[in-house]
Order: structure tokens, then sequence, then C-alpha cells
């Protein structure tokens, strides 16, 4: 059934029992669990596997979570060096060894224009073939669309912006001064790597989630992911919106685990001002909100961190471990910079470090709330055999995580089959 | 965690706010509010300003009395002091703004509130409004608020208190985010 070759004059739709859009890390292990289930399916994937990780992302990035925890359904990580952190070209290297192996047919290259709901299921176009499906599962990310704001249109012509989908590598900019805006995990990255390179950097501050790369003489990630944090459940916590909006932390993979909070970009001297709030004509304001924001997220810092203790205690690792040793308060201006004028001169370049967003302009299934966010509960969208997979805290706290994918897929997996058996019309065939 | 208990009362009703936050996320068009201040001059620096009616919940609104409020300047600046300045009404709406959303949070986290006590300075060189230094604003360059409060929570619980009732205010926003102003003449 879903063996339908191309066929150059005539092109009927191929048909398949599931779609998978996205060969990434999450549209690849779902990949393996409908395998797994013998559910016919396929893996459409604009560009290449692992497109985004490949083509999309700056030079010196590292995975934030080191590799012991870069698992894959079915597949643990059994490289050398497990406590150190990926670099690009092996994540690449990794899911690629890994597409090759997978029992799914992976269409590289193929577009999708267009997602219809049609009797039965749903009508997928790309700029290849059409195919018939009953059931569709999004995986194309959530770090698709940088997120820019309206002032980019407003900057004067002599400032040259850009966003982390287009930054390489330092080398790219013109010299001078440079503004990062946003201090998520890419606007700290950026602005320490900027400074490094001899490029002094504005640091626009506002919501920001601080975490040290190392407590107590382990990875943040062994703390979070041994105390269950990871695995904590998106029915499990108060407010799952608010959940889902946390802000990327403030961690840096490499070479050497090393914490990469606002004291440190300062001690680099990078200037940290507030969140950048307007531009009048060619001046641009920075809110008054700095204090604020650092003092709530070292609030948040020593709130987990006691949390932490807590459970080491409870579990007995409290003994095993060095003493607990909290990092320093974050060191601000006493007065911030409340304003710059880009005629100065001063700052020649401005990167919008402020987030991104999936993109759903081909999804024309009416699942999207007011705000263009897909309406999902857990991963199952609000249409009959329509998934979602790789959102932040979609199913659990890891589910925007590489090793986040493993369970989600599982899980949502099993939902699908259980949903095609309901439907009355049993899988086409093993896959 | 932070849930609420019926021994907390702080006089916030929070089960209305959270209804209310449910019943705009279906209707967002009726978040929106105006609010209104209509101000008379007396004479000198004295003014007299009202506040009665606003708009919001998709309809004209009106408070259950009509509030007047007198401002003016004191003596050292050679007026009569016959009410607050108005820089000092800036200050009593951060103050109140930010004592409200730290009543609400601590209601909707469970904490019980005995007092809550403000002091909010706000700094400013007066040469700018008298026009001697053109690179001085003629506002505050700096506000300090300083909060005393007893309650039934740890030193750190109130500070996240604190830290949230800013993330939540109005005023807070007001004062430490531009905002774009028009004034017309009729």
């Amino acid at each position: 059934m879903n063996q339908g070759r191309s066929r150059p004059l005539h092109r009927p739709a191929r048909a398949v029992t599931v779609l998978v859009i996205g060969a990434g890390h999450t549209g690849l292990a779902m990949g393996h669990h409908l395998a797994r289930r013998g559910i016919d399916h396929a893996i459409l994937e604009r560009g290449e596997v692992a497109n985004a990780w490949r083509h999309e992302r700056w030079d010196s990035l590292h995975l934030l979570t080191p590799n012991w925890e870069c698992r894959l359904p079915g597949q643990a990580y059994a490289g050398p060096d497990p406590d150190g952190y990926m670099s690009m070209p092996e994540l690449i290297a990794l899911l690629d060894d890994y597409a090759a192996r997978l029992a799914s047919p992976i269409h590289t290259g193929t577009r999708v224009t267009a997602v219809r709901a049609v009797k039965d299921g749903y009508r997928v176009i790309t700029d290849r073939d059409t195919w018939r499906c009953r059931a569709v599962v999004i995986a194309t990310g959530a770090c698709q669309v940088p997120v820019v704001p309206a002032i980019d249109a407003a900057l004067p012509p002599w400032i040259t912006s850009l966003t982390p989908r287009e930054y390489r590598r330092p080398g790219q900019l013109p010299p001078g001064g440079v503004l990062v805006v946003g201090a998520s995990a890419s606007g700290v990255q950026l602005a320490d790597e900027l400074q490094r390179s001899g490029r002094p950097v504005t640091l626009a501050v506002g919501d920001h989630l601080r975490l040290p790369r190392r407590y107590r003489g382990r990875d943040i990630e062994w703390w979070l992911d041994a105390a269950g944090l990871l695995d904590q459940r998106f029915d499990e916590v108060e407010d799952i919106a608010r959940a889902r909006r946390v802000p990327s932390p403030q961690l840096v993979g490499g070479p050497t685990p090393r914490d990469l909070d606002l004291n440190v970009l300062s001690q680099h001297g990078v200037r940290l001002v507030g969140r950048l709030a307007g531009l009048s004509g060619t001046r641009l304001q920075f809110a008054g909100s700095l204090a604020m924001h650092a003092t709530a997220a070292d609030l948040k810092l020593a709130r987990l961190l006691d949390n932490l203790d807590a459970w080491a205690l409870a579990h007995g690792w409290h003994d095993t471990l060095p003493t607990p040793e909290r990092p320093a308060p974050t060191r601000l201006p006493a007065r911030p910079c409340l304003g710059l004028d880009l005629a100065d001169g001063e700052i020649r370049t401005v990167l919008w470090a402020t987030g991104y967003r999936p993109d759903y302009a081909w999804l024309q299934v009416p699942v999207l709330d007011r705000k263009g966010r897909l309406r999902h509960h857990g991963g199952v969208i609000d249409a009959p055999g329509l998934y979602v997979l790789g959102l932040p805290f979609l199913r659990r706290r890891k589910s925007g995580s590489l090793y986040g994918a493993d369970d989600d897929a599982r899980e949502l997996s099993a939902h699908l089959s259980a949903w095609l058996a309901r439907c009355g019309r049993g899988v086409a065939h093993a896959g | 965690m932070h849930t609420a208990t019926p021994t907390i009362d702080n006089g916030v009703n929070v089960t209305a706010l959270l209804g209310a936050r449910e019943a705009l996320s279906q209707a967002p068009e009726s978040a929106r509010f105006t609010w209104r201040a209509h101000s008379k001059w007396i004479r000198g620096t004295h003014t007299q300003i009202a506040v009665e009616d606003f708009h919001g919940l998709g309809e004209p609104q009106r408070h259950q009395r009509r509030f007047t409020f007198e401002a003016d300047h004191p003596e050292v600046f050679a007026a009569e002091d016959q009410g607050p300045t108005p820089v000092e009404y800036v200050l009593v709406g951060l103050a109140g703004c930010l004592t409200a959303g730290i009543a609400a949070v601590a209601q909707n986290r469970g904490i019980q509130l005995r007092s809550v006590k403000a002091s909010v300075e706000g700094s400013m060189d007066i040469q700018g409004i008298l026009g001697m230094d053109p690179e001085v604003r003629n506002g505050f360059d700096d506000i300090r608020v300083v909060f005393e409060i007893d309650a039934d929570a740890s030193r750190a619980d109130i500070e996240a208190l604190v830290a949230q009732s800013q993330k939540r205010s109005a005023v807070y926003d007001l004062l430490t985010n531009p905002t774009h102003v028009t004034v017309a003449v009729k």
C-alpha cells in the first residue's frame, strides 16, 4: 500500500499509515517506535537528517547535556567520553548513524507544503509527492523560526543585525561592539564568544534561568536526572503553560565543564543592561528591571539547590558528595545603563538571541490557538490522528531535549497505535 | 505545593482572580482596560484630580465613589503645599501596586501575611526640571523600595513573593519600561 514509486507523469497520492514530518532526533525516535510496533510509516525531511543541527547552528555549539544523557530509543551513549558534551559534527554523526540503522523509510529533500484533513486521515502535500495517511506526527522541532522583535525593522541602516540561525562565528561580524539581546542559553554563549573575540558586548537581560554547570562535584544534569525533575510529567505540574515558557538555562557545553552565568560574563567585561525595551530614534532603551530579573533568577536557583540538597539527604547521597557551596549572588552594576545611542558608533551589531518558535504555516488543520501554538494534550493534538513531539515540556520536563524523545515517542506511538486500532482498520502491514 | 488552604486569609479573593483569568482566556478582548483621571487646575501649582470612571470587561465601569486628589508642591518650591507633589503620587502608585501583588501572590501560595510595610524612595536632581542642565533628566534617576514583611514563611519565600509581585506589577512595569505618551490640546 505504501509502495508507490515516483511516476513522472501521473503522480497519484502515495499511501502510508503514518507520516512523520521531520528527521531530527524526535522524528527518528518516533520512527523507531512505530517500526517496533509494526506500524507502516515514512519520515519526510525538508533537508537532510538532523537538518537544523547541521545547517542552522553556530560552529562552537555543543549540546548542553553530557554525553551519557544522550540516549536515543534503543541506543545508549557508547563513546569514550560520557561526561563530555557533543559538538555539532559529533551529534550529526550520531544522528546519521542512528538514521542509517533505522527501519524507517526516510525521504530527505522533501518539504511538506500542506497538511489537510480528509476523510479517514490526512493529505500531505510536499514539493515532490502527495501522500495520504491516517495519522501525522509533527516532529519539526520547537526552534524553527527565530523570534525577532519589531525593533529590528527600525534599527538604523549602519547596524548589522542577525539571529543565532545565521550566526556561525565571530569573524562574520564587523569589528566593534555587539548588543546581544537575550540571556538564555544562546544569548550567554554568544555574548561570551563575541566578548572573547575582542568585540565589546552589551547583554540585554530579561527573564532568565540561572544554573551552575556543576554542583557538589556533579554535572547539574546528573542532579536533575537523578532527583527525577527531568521526568516530571506535564499533568503533574501546577501551571503547565508557565512551565512550557521557562527560558532555556544559562548553560554551555564544551571541552571542559564551566559555568556561564551573568557573573562570569561581567568578569570578562560584558556590560549587563536590562531587557531591550524600545528604540527611540537611534537611542536604544533598556528596562530598569535588571535587578528584579537577577534577584528572581538567584532565588529560583537557591530554591532548586535547596530541593536538590534535600533530595541528596533523603536518598543517601549527602555524605558521599562534597559539602554544598552556593554560587555567589548575581553582581550587577550599581546604576545599569538605561540607554545607548546607536549614533555613537559603539554598537555595530545587534544579535537577537530572543528565542525561536515553531512554524506551522503548512498545517491547514484548525488546531492552533490565537497565538499560533498547537492545541495539544501531552502531544496529542486536538484533531484525531495528529501528534506533535519535541516541544518544551510536551509530556515531561525533558521533552525538549535529545534524551526526552524516547519516552515521549514511546507513549505517543502507543496512543497512536490504540487510536488506529479503535478506528476499526488495521495497520496496512508490518513495517 | 502552592495551593491556598482555607486557613489562609489575606483578604484576597484568589478564586475570583483565577476565574477571571480563565474567563478572559476565552474572551481576550474583554481584558482591555482603560483607566482615567480628570484634573482641574486650582491656582499656582495646585491641581485637583478626580478618579471615578474607567472601562473594562467590554463595558464602562465606575468606582463605588468618586475619589479626589490634591497635587501641589511643598513650600521649598515656593508653593502652598495643598497636597503631595505629582512625583510622590508615582511612589504611592508603586507602593500600592507592589503591595497588592504581594497580598495576592501570598494568598495564592498559601502564605498568611501579618504585616506588609514598604518605604519607597525616588531620587532626582531638580536641575533637570529647572532647566539648568540639559544632561540631567527630569524624572527619578533611581527608585528604591524596601519591604518589611511579617508572614508565616521563610525569608526565601518572602523574597520570592516580592520578586513575583514585581514581575506582575503594572506600575513597576510603567516605571522600568518606556511608554508611548501623547498629550494633545482640545
